[in-house]
């Protein structure tokens, strides 16, 4: 955030360096903003950043800016305003104006200049037509996206302007639908008011659909019809997108279920463990990343956006290591007895979580987006955001190479024969001990790097465990027991089917919803979607 | 499943059996405090910040001389986030360990497990935390806000400030945020506001998967007029759904969210840098620049050992509320119930915001709101308050059930219910 907004700050340094005339008004808008030291309230602050915006001058977006960021300071001493874009004890403070450094400051010499919601709105809106005409395309979307979302009749002329000139095509897509806004409200002629509401219809966006509706309330006769045509037509092609931002919804939600189920899937699919303790090593995976993260922060920030790649091996080595453990302590010793080890691995849980809120606390610990990961970028009108899209993407991975690991490798071929004949396998010269210690540790680690996904959209909490053991087991069960396809086809039609529900069920009876279909689905095919064949399966 | 929960029980059983019997230890001439927050489970998040609360505020009353000459002695039990297990550790407090009073609970359910306990062995209960409201109990002393201390406030902030039109009534689907939202909805619709901009919608406890609503709430801020969004969402769903807000871009300056259960505890957890902006309305912030609260702070980060703790509204609360305790005590001479519900009614205690609180015949405390953004920090600056203290109202006056009924726990009328239309006590809800 402040990187932007220092490049914003520079850009519009820059820009004043080459405007003479405002070095010429400098001594005025200095007044005007020795101002922000003086102001009692919220009101009165906001006059002075419309006096500021009143004077058009762009050299003052740099200050506005930084106030609406929360970057504007003064000094008690002598009431002087300073930009201080920096955190800390001794501040380092920037002439609001020409940028140039003013000297340093403490903490407790400065006064911040008190911004809230609204204050931020009348800032945006100020700058936006200030930088209508920036060099940096960013600076430029921002300001064009303000003057689409409040259109304005006396800002017409300078959008128009503007969109002359535009050469980058988001820019002048949002340009243009500024205009047709401003067009609709204002007291153009008949033929520039048709062109804006098919402007506007072609653009089919939501906000166009609030203009349009607003503008047919009160139009009459040819453009009446046109808007209201164009309002059907909008709303025709808006509900097309919601049904493919529905899908994309339920297949992300899928990837998360996927994620979390597929260690199960390995062991109580394959190996036939309840293991109530899944969700625990999935807390373990995400606890790991927090500490990686944490000690990044303190050692090399400049790792941070690798912090995820750094914490996915070591999340997989302490799961699997605590899966080997409890395998080897509790497990061995009840294989065949269902109830005994579902007890024994739900206190187990118990002790996991306990153990982990007495060493980090029962709060939240904070695990940070890398830059890549965070916001958001739209297809057409569906809104994808870069987090779920990565966690799909390292969900079918992590399947992928789980499938390849099943088939292709010797270990893999162990475990499918240990599943189906113990004795055989064994009389064959196979450890099945070490096959299922094994297993079980892989199935353990795979949880483990759910948690490093997880902890990227959910609470980093003792209890975070807990909310996904029910939904994995569902999805294994769904899909069919010791089916890793099944297990993929089921947490993505779980996912989708969930979101359907959502918009017209709400979220709490669309969970209950698909609880009751999978009951009522166990009963007609007890095996789930895709059910093991052959005699082995049978006993 | 009850297999489950009788592990879960034996389990608390254990570590509670543990916990009190180090404390039982010490001195024989003391008074006893209960301590009634969950250590383990989901709610543990929240409240064992408010156990380790009180267990400062008694050391620090101890370190003043304790209380009627005696010192104070905390009884900790873990009731772990199990409801019915709060109303026997209620009865294990004050059966077995004979506490003069009981500070805890933090959800409405459990508050209501335990109710039927304290009006049966006649103690004291003091509930720190914000809650519906619709309930006035003789045994119970609620300094935590009511909706008309919060929720109300807060809708009227942006009604006038942010001239908001358009309404998003978000919460978890329990009886805190049903409650509430139908108070706001009543308020709302009171102050001409059409049904079809009044948008309610629940979540389950602990919901990860916010895409949708959020989009939801997005679609429906995009209607023209402006829209802000209320949230009673509780707990551990909060970090997910402003991760989802602020990843879906939706700021601040375009919808703000108000929350009434999201403090400085909740934020400790996320990167507030998307959020600043977003709002909360509480009676209390860390950043309320007084000196009590400074002393405050100090205090308890001394206490805790951790530099980055931070302080929260239920703390206040409890603040309040066991210096409320301690003064009524010391004015009755005794920690008897009976005697002590007669003499706290009145008595007033500095709060850390500045002024001073008092305990209403409704058994509710005076406090005043403050409605707070967000910073980068992850600290609430306030930007709006009442300019007197509110008085906590027992029973909602939009509610059509409710608007004619009156608490006042005084003599003669000693009443929780008193039905002003009827004339007789008993209207509804009787606890």
């Amino acid at each position: 955030m402040y990187r932007n907004s220092i490049l914003a700050l520079l850009t519009v340094w820059c820009l004043s360096l080459f405007a003479p005339v405002a070095n010429a008004q400098e001594p005025d808008l200095q007044a005007i903003i020795q101002k922000l030291a003086t102001s009692k309230n919220f009101n009165q602050t906001k006059a002075v950043v419309a006096e500021l915006a009143a004077t058009g001058d762009a050299s003052v977006a740099g200050v506005l800016n930084a106030l609406s960021e929360g970057a504007v300071y003064f000094r008690k001493s002598d009431r002087q305003v300073f930009v201080v874009p920096g955190r800390g004890n001794t501040l380092e403070l920037f002439d609001p104006l020409t940028g140039e450094a003013a000297g340093e400051a403490g903490k407790r010499e400065l006064t911040k200049v008190r911004v809230n919601n609204s204050l931020r709105r009348s800032i945006r809106d100020a700058i936006g037509g200030l930088t209508l005409a920036s060099e940096d395309p960013t600076v430029r979307l921002n300001a064009a996206n303000t003057l689409a979302a409040n259109p304005d009749v006396d800002a017409l002329p300078a959008i128009e302007a503007a969109l002359e000139k535009e050469t980058d095509e988001a820019v002048a897509m949002r340009l243009r639908q500024a205009q047709a806004a401003a067009t609709l409200i204002s007291d153009r002629t008949l033929e520039e008011k048709t062109t804006a509401v098919t402007v506007m219809t072609s653009l089919g966006n939501r906000e166009a659909l609030a203009f349009l509706t607003r503008f047919e309330a009160q139009a009459e006769g040819e453009l009446k019809t046109l808007a209201a045509s164009g309002i059907t037509k909008i709303e025709k092609s808006l509900k097309l997108w919601g049904m493919g931002q529905n899908i994309w919804y339920g297949v992300s939600l899928g990837s998360v279920l996927l994620l979390a189920a597929i260690g199960l899937a390995i062991t109580f699919g394959v190996m036939g463990v309840i293991n109530m303790a899944h969700g625990e090593m999935v807390m373990l995976g995400a606890y790991t990343t927090y500490l990686v993260q944490e000690i990044i922060r303190n050692a090399m920030p400049e790792l941070m956006d690798w912090s995820l790649l750094i914490a996915l091996p070591l999340a997989f080595m302490v799961s699997a290591l605590v899966g080997l453990v409890l395998e080897r302590g509790v497990i061995r010793f009840l294989y065949g007895r269902p109830l005994e080890t579902l007890l024994a691995t739900w206190g187990v849980s118990l002790i996991l979580q306990q153990a982990v809120r007495t060493l980090f606390g029962p709060s939240n610990q904070e695990v940070s987006n890398p830059s890549w990961m965070s916001g958001a970028f739209e297809v057409g009108l569906i809104t994808i955001t870069w987090n779920r899209l990565y966690i799909l993407i390292f969900a079918l991975c992590v399947f992928a190479i789980l499938l390849w690991a099943f088939n292709k490798t010797s270990l893999g071929l162990q475990m499918r024969a240990v599943t189906q004949n113990r004795r055989m396998a064994s009389a064959m010269g196979i450890r099945t001990p070490w096959v299922d210690a094994l297993t079980f540790m892989l199935g353990s680690g795979i949880a483990g790097i759910a948690g490093v996904a997880l902890s990227q959209i959910d609470n980093v909490s003792p209890n975070l465990g807990q909310s996904y053991i029910i939904d994995s087991f569902m999805v294994v069960v769904f899909g069919g027991v010791g089916n890793l396809w099944g297990t993929l086809v089921g947490a993505l039609s779980l996912g989708v089917f969930n979101k359907f529900l959502e918009p017209y069920a709400g979220a709490v009876l669309a969970k209950i919803l698909v609880l009751v279909f999978i009951i009522l689905f166990i009963q007609k095919k007890p095996r789930g979607l895709f059910a093991l064949k052959g005699r082995a399966i049978e006993t | 499943m009850t297999g489950k929960l009788k592990t879960l029980a034996l389990a608390s059983l254990a570590s509670t059996i543990m916990a009190t019997a180090s404390f039982t230890a010490s001195a024989q001439e003391t008074i006893k405090v209960g301590v009634l927050h969950s250590l383990s489970g989901t709610m543990a998040i929240s409240e064992t910040t408010l156990k380790d609360a009180m267990l400062m505020l008694i050391e620090e009353q101890n370190k003043k001389g304790g209380l009627l000459g005696m010192q104070l002695e905390a009884v900790v039990v873990d009731p772990a986030s199990d409801w019915p297990l709060f109303a026997e550790k209620a009865r294990e407090l004050i059966e077995g360990e004979g506490v003069a009073s009981v500070f805890g609970a933090w959800t409405s359910v459990s508050r209501k497990s335990v109710l039927p306990v304290f009006e049966e062995l006649n103690s004291l209960l003091f509930y720190p935390v914000q809650y519906e409201g619709e309930e006035s109990q003789r045994n119970v002393f609620y300094t935590g806000a009511a909706p008309n201390q919060q929720a109300i406030p807060a809708v009227d902030y942006l009604m006038e400030n942010e001239s908001v039109e358009r309404w998003v009534l978000a919460g978890t689907d329990y009886v805190y945020p049903r409650t509430t939202n139908k108070i706001l909805e009543a308020y709302l619709q009171s102050k001409g506001v059409a049904a079809e901009d009044i948008m309610i919608n629940y979540t389950p406890f602990g919901h990860s998967d916010w895409q949708t609503i959020v989009a939801d709430i997005s679609a429906f801020g995009s209607a023209g007029k402006k829209t802000a969004v209320v949230s009673t969402i509780n707990g551990d769903a909060n970090v997910p759904f402003y991760k989802e807000l602020g990843n879906q871009g939706i700021k601040a300056e375009d919808i703000p969210v108000v929350a009434f259960s999201v403090g400085e505890e909740e934020l400790a957890g996320l990167d507030t840098t998307p959020l600043v902006g977003h709002l909360a309305a509480w009676n209390y912030f860390q950043s309320a620049d007084t000196e009590e609260n400074a002393e405050f702070i100090e205090k308890w980060k001394a206490f805790i050992g951790d530099e980055n703790r931070v302080t929260n509204d239920p703390m206040e609360a409890h603040y309040i509320g066991f210096n409320m305790w301690v003064k009524a005590v010391e004015k009755a001479g005794t920690t008897d119930a009976d005697a002590v519900i007669d003499a706290i009614i009145g008595v007033s205690v500095p709060n850390l915001t500045g002024g001073f609180s008092a305990m209403m015949p409704n058994h509710h405390i005076t406090k005043p709101v403050l409605i707070g953004e967000i910073q980068e920090d992850g600290q609430f600056e306030t930007v709006w308050e009442t300019s007197g203290l509110v008085v906590g109202d027992a029973w909602s006056d939009y509610l059509p059930d409710s608007k004619d009924l009156i608490s006042d726990w005084r003599a003669p009328m000693s009443c929780g219910n008193f039905n002003t239309a009827t004339g007789q006590c008993g209207g509804k809800g009787v606890n």
